[in-house]
């Protein structure tokens, strides 16, 4: 198991490796540059400012540069947040991103698989449509919509609650971006739970387990439910990774000081190790949760093998 | 078994099942009576479709969720039909146990059998955890002989073939020791030796422990051996009952006699020995590559076939038998070279070991195939007109649609389907007239060789005997020759001379029909022979 | 094949009586879809949109790049502007601009009328000072005295109607969600169209030729599947500019991985299926395989795709008008305008419904006809 773990973490790098090479060459052929501003700088100072960061080496040599700081942990000086290395923009932002993310996620496993399960079982009733329905509005709008919305309807109809700001992470303003980042993936978890859950109770098995009389429970428990969460657990694991690395839309709309919004900052104003900073936490956190998706896929299914 | 004993533990009065489906009501059962008696064998007998499970599966409350069950099933003096499921969970498991036809996916793929064994002992039998069900669990494992059982309760389902699968099966359904264990086709999936020992641990269980068996089975020898009584089902009726010996000598129904005739009967008689070999496999050898590929890395090598020679006359059939996995489709198309395969292969004196694709296909014609599975081998999007006549687009383009056309009229006729259904796709037809279809396409060409992989096996019995018919016609009149290959023995010594069989890749034995029927040299011939049941052989010793 | 049939049918009368019709899946599939309500009224949803949007800025009253200063934020109303008790004020303020004396206006059925005087003689222009305004039309000077230097100015009220409203720079809300609906839905179509192609055909030829060729393509798109989704658009537009055919282009040149994959499972399931085995042994070859079998195969769930991916490049191209990536201004898009209408919730709320409403409904139509069409197209229970 230990090993096995390790070995994947191994095989990890060289996809690691393609990813990073190819997003740094990909933004350096982009036309432009970080110090291209509005009113363009004075040559000499373009030239210093160039010399500083880098830039007027060759690219092959920034690119082997870049490797040998990343192997050491370090991502950067940030191009457009000149006070700041990407390391300590990240410091700051990520608690933030991974926090929302967390209580997303939890919010849609807990919620979602209980919705599924129930509109499984009570499949074709009253409560097995309003799950779907909701389910269905839940998909189809996008968080883009879902955000103002909410924003517009609880902080300034209803007054209820903050329609944006994040005054460092104060419960009553977490409420709205944590609604928004949840109601989709609680959509969709609820929709999986209950297509493999209706297909977990017409499988054979489950037929077996109730022509031995056993009780209710545990035909449904036992029998049904862990063969129903296989699917959701390899959808909550890629999704995991997206939602804990910040959502530009949530961020933008409520204004959270997360990182999601450093990726498309980033691109827009060339900040090259910004973009780069941010390619590799996405990349990390997808390997990881591929990888801890595997783990327990091996823990619940003892049909995986770990080679 | 007697008669006459009145004393019936499952009555089961005017029972019926019906399903809500898309186009209205569907009546699978329609007002059936069974008895069953303390510890006799009761057989229901039917071809796919009769309602021979579902009635059983209506009273263990098993029916899908748009099926609906109304009558009486009294078990002793309790009415199973309507009960609550909490109270119906006190009699299944306990007094009625049920083992089911899929071995593989019957099982809890995520649990270890010990847990999924003991689990109706915890319910049902008082005992508190799995601690104190495990000696019982181990014994019950001895007892339907699971080999080494202090290592296997620990295994996965996953871990253990198709009848050790079985296996665990009946030992549940036995933890209990139930009244009445209803076997639905538990034997269907197995290969025919595997067959054989889950019958005999069956009828051994059955005289150590003495519950009643409900046997469903579509198979006439199993019944034949194994059954005191026999119900005869047809499309949801019960056509006729009685005792076993009385049922099989002095049929009364019009359908019991057409199901026991249904048997393929008939010899074929070798062909002339100067007839020229047409299709020829010296040391044939196939081999698969497992995984492997790129980046993937060590391919594992498996031999399907390992080094065979085969040589098929002028208006020969030889039967190629063996169990799943034995090789023996695999030699099949290795043969017509739709198969990269090592070893010399001629046909027609032309050696066509290495000849690509291109230079097959002027001979494809010559050399057909026909497939088990008539539901996939039709494809969905194409009228059958189009299917039967796509060779001829091949293998004779200059034909005009007009001709095209007439000809497959011709070869409908001939395979006994209504050219006017021409123009209908495949699923709106049934099994057995697809797969006339299948020889319509085959047979249109006039070919000289055409490879019968398991063309029966997918079909009832009544319909497998209209096409073993058809193809035997069909030989006679174009002088075909067949590689019928083919794990029914009934349907291979009907149709073939001569008999070729295999395991894992090898031949075992080959030779004359007769002989390897009536005197097989080898045990795993004997073993073969012995447990494929022939229903014909009682027929010929039993009065007619 | 349609000779084929044709011929066929006529033989029927002479040599086999009369000709039994088939039903293909196709009719089968048509048949269950027309029966499904909800996806019936989506198509129908749907077309009047796309009607809208493609007919619907034409005979808009207003086109979706005029901007009425004076009607910056208007609300939504059913009345037409401007209302009776803001004319006088705003006529006042007008005719003031031209510096002359005036009197006290009113209002007559659609005019209004206010006399004016000055020290030296009337300039008869003056009249553009009313003109330029967007509440009166047809200006003009009359009962102009002897010496020219009073009158009566005299004005037509031009009134509009803003069904749902102007923006933040007094244009018509109507008439942009028209543009933006018709936007919206040719970026889905279009990009879906492109992922469609690329997609089959990459799909196609990895899936048919196998092996090895199979294992480089798809681990090139396994490559491609883990880089973060937007970064590809959002380079793609950085590269190109954000011009309406190239984010098009750009959004399908990053869905068109999952309509490889799909393919490609498709055509290695089909090159497994009996079907295509007994047309190999007939001698047929690849071209014919692949015409005849494979491709009419594979349409169902490609057709099932596309209607997912509709939606999707949808909304991806509404993300990336939401991040400022999208088309420009004046054009718009449906994400553009709720962009726009989340940044003015606090006083226009009209901004923010309308065109979510728009986007909503065409999700939901889309949608639905996606399941029907899964439903018609590939039953459960066949």
């Amino acid at each position: 198991m230990f090993a096995y773990v390790l070995r994947r973490f191994a095989g990890a790098v060289p996809t690691l490796f393609i990813i990073v090479t190819i997003a740094f060459f990909m933004i350096r052929l982009a036309p432009g540059g970080p110090f291209d501003l509005e009113r363009p700088l004075d040559p000499l100072i373009m030239e210093n400012l160039n010399r500083a960061y880098n830039l007027d080496k060759p690219l092959l040599y920034q690119y082997g540069h870049y490797l040998w700081n990343l192997a050491q942990g370090d991502l950067g000086p940030s191009f457009t947040r000149r006070d700041f290395s990407v390391v300590d923009l990240f410091r700051t932002g990520l608690p933030v991103s991974v926090l929302l993310g967390g209580m997303a996620i939890s919010l849609a496993l807990i919620v979602g698989t209980f919705l599924g399960a129930l509109a499984a079982l009570k499949q074709n009733t009253a409560v097995d449509y309003a799950v779907v329905g909701t389910a269905t509005f839940g998909i189809t709008i996008p968080p883009f919509v879902i955000a103002p919305i909410l924003s517009l309807l609880f902080g300034v109809w209803l007054g209820w609650l903050p329609a944006g700001g994040w005054s460092s992470g104060s419960l009553r303003h977490m409420i709205l971006p944590v609604a928004t980042l949840a109601l989709p993936q609680i959509a969709i978890v609820a929709r999986l739970t209950r297509g493999a859950t209706i297909e977990a109770l017409r499988s054979d098995h489950v037929r077996t387990a109730r022509a031995y009389g056993l009780p209710t429970r545990i035909v449904v428990g036992v029998h049904a439910l862990r063969a129903a969460i296989l699917p959701v657990v390899s959808y909550l694991g890629p999704t995991a990774a997206a939602l804990l690395t910040g959502s530009v839309v949530v961020e933008t709309i409520f204004g959270i000081p997360g990182i999601g919004r450093y990726f498309v900052q980033g691109a827009l104003g060339r900040d090259y190790t910004l973009v780069m900073g941010t390619v590799v936490v996405i990349a990390v956190f997808v390997v990881v949760f591929n990888l801890i998706v595997d783990i327990l896929y091996a823990l619940l299914d003892p049909r995986v093998r770990y080679d | 078994m007697g008669e006459n004993k009145t004393d019936t533990i499952l009555s089961i009065r005017g029972l019926n099942v019906s399903f809500a489906t898309h186009d209205g009501e569907v009546r699978a059962v329609k007002n059936v009576d069974f008895d069953v008696r303390p510890g006799e064998t009761v057989a229901i007998v039917g071809e796919s479709g009769s309602g021979k499970s579902q009635s059983m599966m209506a009273l263990m409350g098993l029916l899908a969720s748009n099926g609906r069950a109304t009558g009486s099933a009294r078990y002793r003096d309790q009415e199973l039909i309507g009960m609550s499921e909490r109270r119906l969970n006190k009699v299944r498991g306990e007094k009625i146990t049920m083992i089911f036809q899929e071995p593989m996916t019957s099982l809890d793929p995520l649990y270890k059998i010990g847990r999924q064994i003991s689990e109706p002992l915890i319910h049902h039998g008082g005992l508190l955890s799995a601690a104190q069900a495990r000696p019982r669990v181990l014994e019950l494992l001895r007892l339907v002989g699971i080999p080494d059982p202090e290592r296997r309760i620990d295994s996965y389902p996953h871990e253990l073939s198709g009848g050790q699968r079985q296996r665990v099966m009946i030992a549940m359904a036995l933890a209990n020791n139930p009244d009445i264990l209803i076997a639905d086709e538990p034997t269907t999936a197995l290969d025919v030796t595997v067959q054989a020992q889950i019958l005999a641990l069956l009828a051994e269980l059955q005289s150590r422990l003495g519950m009643a068996i409900v046997f469903i089975t579509h198979d006439l020898g199993i019944v034949r051996r194994f059954a005191d009584r026999v119900y005869v089902m047809r499309s949801g009726e019960v056509v006729e009952e009685g005792a076993t010996e009385a049922l099989f000598s002095t049929p009364k129904h019009a359908y019991t006699k057409m199901l026991l005739e249904a048997e393929p009967t008939g010899r074929k008689a070798p062909p002339p020995a100067n007839a020229p070999i047409l299709l020829e496999g010296r040391n044939v050898e196939v081999t698969f590559t497992i995984g492997g590929g790129f980046l993937a890395g060590e391919p594992l090598m498996l031999r399907a076939v390992n080094r065979i020679s085969i040589a098929l006359k002028k208006g020969q059939t030889i039967g190629i038998v063996g169990e799943s996995g034995s090789g023996k489709s695999t030699l099949g198309r290795a043969l017509l070279r739709l198969l990269p395969s090592d070893g010399a292969i001629r046909f027609g004196g032309r050696d066509i070991s290495t000849a690509g694709r291109e230079e097959m296909r002027p001979l494809r014609r010559e050399m057909q195939l026909v497939f088990q599975d008539p539901f996939g081998s039709l494809s969905p999007r194409m009228t059958i007109g189009q299917v039967i006549t796509e060779g001829l687009l091949v293998h004779e383009p200059s034909l005009s649609g007009k001709d095209r056309d007439r000809r497959a009229i011709e070869a409908l006729r001939e395979v006994g389907l209504d050219p006017a259904m021409r123009n209908r796709y495949a699923h709106e037809f049934s099994g057995g007239q697809r797969q006339r279809i299948a020889i319509a396409r085959a047979i249109i060409l006039k070919p000289k060789v055409v490879v019968l992989d398991e063309p029966t096996s997918a079909l009832d019995r009544s319909v497998q005997k209209q096409i073993v018919d058809l193809l035997r016609d069909l030989q006679q009149a174009h002088d075909l020759s067949y590689l019928f290959i083919s794990h029914d023995l009934a349907v291979v010594r009907a149709m073939s001379d001569y008999i070729i069989v295999m395991k894992q890749g090898q031949i075992v034995e080959e030779g004359p029909t007769a002989e390897i029927f009536d005197d097989p040299r080898e045990e795993y011939t004997q073993t073969l022979m012995a447990a494929a049941i022939d229903v014909t052989k009682f027929r010929a010793a039993a009065p007619s | 094949m349609t000779d084929h049939s044709t011929i066929a049918a006529r033989e029927v009368l002479t040599e086999a009586g009369p000709m039994i019709a088939g039903r293909s899946l196709w009719q089968d599939a048509w048949r269950r879809l027309r029966k499904n309500k909800a996806a019936v009224a989506s198509a129908i949803v749907l077309l009047l949109l796309a009607l809208a949007g493609i007919f619907g800025p034409l005979v808009a009253p207003h086109p979706y790049d005029r901007i009425y200063p004076q009607y910056v934020r208007t609300p939504a109303s059913l009345e037409a502007y401007p209302k009776a008790e803001r004319i006088i004020p705003a006529f006042e303020s007008v005719v003031s601009r031209a510096r002359v004396e005036t009197g006290s206006a009113e209002v007559e059925g659609s005019t209004v009328r206010m006399p004016i005087s000055s020290s030296e003689a009337l300039d008869p222009r003056i009249v553009r000072y009313v003109d330029r305004s967007d509440l009166f039309e047809n200006a003009r000077i009359e009962e102009l005295s002897a010496d020219g230097r009073s009158g009566v100015m005299v004005a037509d009220v031009h009134r509009l109607r803003f069904l749902f409203g102007t923006d933040s720079n007094g244009r018509d809300l109507l008439a942009r969600i028209l543009i933006g609906i018709r936007v919206s839905l040719a970026i889905g179509v279009l990009a879906s169209a492109m992922a469609l192609l690329f997609g089959v055909s990459y799909g196609a030829i990895a899936g048919y030729l196998g092996g090895r060729v199979d294992g480089v393509m798809m681990r090139i798109v396994d490559i491609l599947y883990s880089l973060p989704f937007i970064f590809f658009v959002i380079l793609l537009v950085v590269f190109f500019g954000r011009n309406f055919i190239l984010i098009f282009i750009a959004i399908g040149a990053t869905e068109w991985l999952d309509m490889a994959r799909i393919v490609r499972g498709q055509a290695l399931m089909l090159k497994r299926q009996e079907f295509v085995q007994a047309a190999e042994a007939l001698g047929v070859d690849n071209s014919g395989i692949l015409r005849r079998h494979i491709i009419p195969n594979t349409l169902g769930p490609v057709v099932v795709f596309v209607t997912l991916l509709v939606p999707k490049a949808i909304l991806l191209e509404s993300l990336l008008s939401f991040l400022g990536l999208g088309v420009q201004e004046p054009l718009t898009s449906l994400g553009l305008l709720i962009s726009d209408g989340a940044a003015n919730i606090q006083g226009a709320t009209w901004l923010l419904i309308y065109p979510a409403i728009a986007l909503t409904v065409i999700l939901f139509a889309l949608n639905f006809l996606g399941d029907g069409l899964r439903d018609a197209l590939d039953p459960k229970d066949r």
